[in-house]
């Protein structure tokens, strides 16, 4: 029996853990921006850490469900509200067949993740069912949910316990100024040494464009580059360079003015050079950002971010031991 | 009289006027219904229109044109 989507919020897409093996073909990976609230959001509820939820950004949708379930919360503060009255995040919670899941406005962060026991069970492209809007693959015919949509629901194991709640030690979240670790990359050499050193100094801004797809900041000194002769290929802009590949994280900064983070929905390639990389472990943080939250970046070496990266494995291992 | 309070539920900037070279929607003063547009929210490479969801006269702007905004944060205060 299907949720019902009375309202939709503002771009409440439905996403799993995303679709890796096929990034060579130019369809990102997608899947949940931060992708520990969403693993966190389903061992609350006792799906699998996969399973498929809500992801909804800055503002909540509102759900009639036609069957009782459980359901949790994480990610930004959006604070849940059953038939109006409150109810926690990060803390699983029954309800009934009839009631409806609302929200308040968004205290903190950006996205919250809204998982269903059972988990959301439209049909899989490509073996995910992340809403991928650009390439209208997956989640509800490859579009936000709107009003008027069924949510198919996938079968309960069993009546999962409500009020099952993590620590809030294991709740993590970006600090205020938020601070991204930067791994520099193979084109650091296209600025001058007095630019990167202003990079990491400035204070940043996430600008109000930023999306799944990329993250862009403003607000910092505009870049200096080398002088060169541009390579074949590449065109007469300095921040060009002869196309390459994107990875996730790489930060491009077109003409040398705004820094862009590539995230989820990211492009595979272009012909932008790109300063560096947000280590892995960071990732999550940008996607509960908020525009105009300051930002800084902070430059790592290798050694910093494989440590880092140990770390947030560290916390998912403790995740899943607190909900186990 | 009572005082009501429009607040937006997204964060991103706020514009009181539809484009660069027009007036704003509503000035402090005029009157306001139900469902009329008070500004707009850039946020993801779009704009959202916040509407009124009371009947009466515009008392004061708490925001102004191109201001950073956070969810529940009031707009506008609305006489009713």
């Amino acid at each position: 029996m299907p949720v019902k989507v009375n309202t939709a919020g503002l771009a409440t897409t439905i996403q799993d853990l995303g679709r890796p093996g096929y990034y060579h073909l130019g369809i990102p990976i997608g899947g949940a921006m931060d992708r520990l609230a969403l693993r966190a959001a389903n061992l609350l509820v006792g799906n699998g850490e996969n399973a498929a939820a809500l992801e909804a950004v800055f503002m909540g949708p509102e759900l009639e469900f036609t069957e009782d379930a459980t359901v949790a919360v994480t990610g930004g503060e959006l604070p849940p509200k059953l038939d109006g009255e409150p109810r926690e995040t990060w803390t699983s919670f029954r309800v009934k067949s009839g009631q409806v899941l609302s929200f308040d406005y968004l205290r903190a962060g950006a996205r919250a993740y809204i998982a269903i026991s059972g988990g959301i069970a439209t049909p899989p492209a490509l073996g995910s069912r992340s809403t991928y809007a650009i390439g209208a693959l997956g989640g509800v015919g490859g579009r936000a949910i709107q009003p008027g949509d069924a949510l198919p629901l996938g079968p309960q194991d069993e009546a999962t316990a409500e009020g099952r709640s993590l620590p809030a030690d294991l709740r993590r979240a970006p600090g205020n100024p938020a601070e991204l670790r930067v791994l520099p990359g193979l084109y650091w050499h296209r600025i001058t040494e007095a630019s990167g050193r202003n990079f990491f100094t400035d204070s940043w801004k996430v600008a109000p464009e930023a999306d799944r797809m990329g993250y862009r900041f403003q607000g910092g000194r505009a870049l200096e580059f080398v002088d060169r002769e541009p390579p074949f290929g590449a065109g007469s802009d300095p921040s060009n360079i002869t196309d390459a590949c994107y990875p996730y994280g790489s930060i491009q900064v077109p003409s040398g003015a705004e820094p862009i983070v590539l995230h989820r929905d990211a492009v595979s390639g272009g012909g932008y050079f790109m300063l560096g990389t947000v280590i892995s472990a960071d990732m999550d943080f940008i996607g509960q950002l908020q525009p105009h939250t300051e930002t800084k970046f902070v430059k790592v070496n290798m050694h910093t971010a494989l440590a880092a990266r140990r770390s947030r494995a560290q916390t998912l291992d403790q995740i899943r031991a607190a909900l186990s | 009289m009572p005082t009501s309070e429009i607040r937006t539920p997204l964060p991103g900037t706020f514009y009181r006027k539809p484009a660069p070279d027009q007036p704003a929607y509503k000035e402090p003063g005029d009157q306001v219904a139900k469902g009329d547009v008070i500004g707009l929210v850039e946020v993801m490479k779009s704009f959202h229109e916040i509407r009124s969801d009371v009947d009466g006269v515009v008392k004061a702007f708490l925001a102004e044109n191109e201001d950073p905004i956070s969810p529940g944060q009031v707009l506008v205060e609305v006489e009713t």
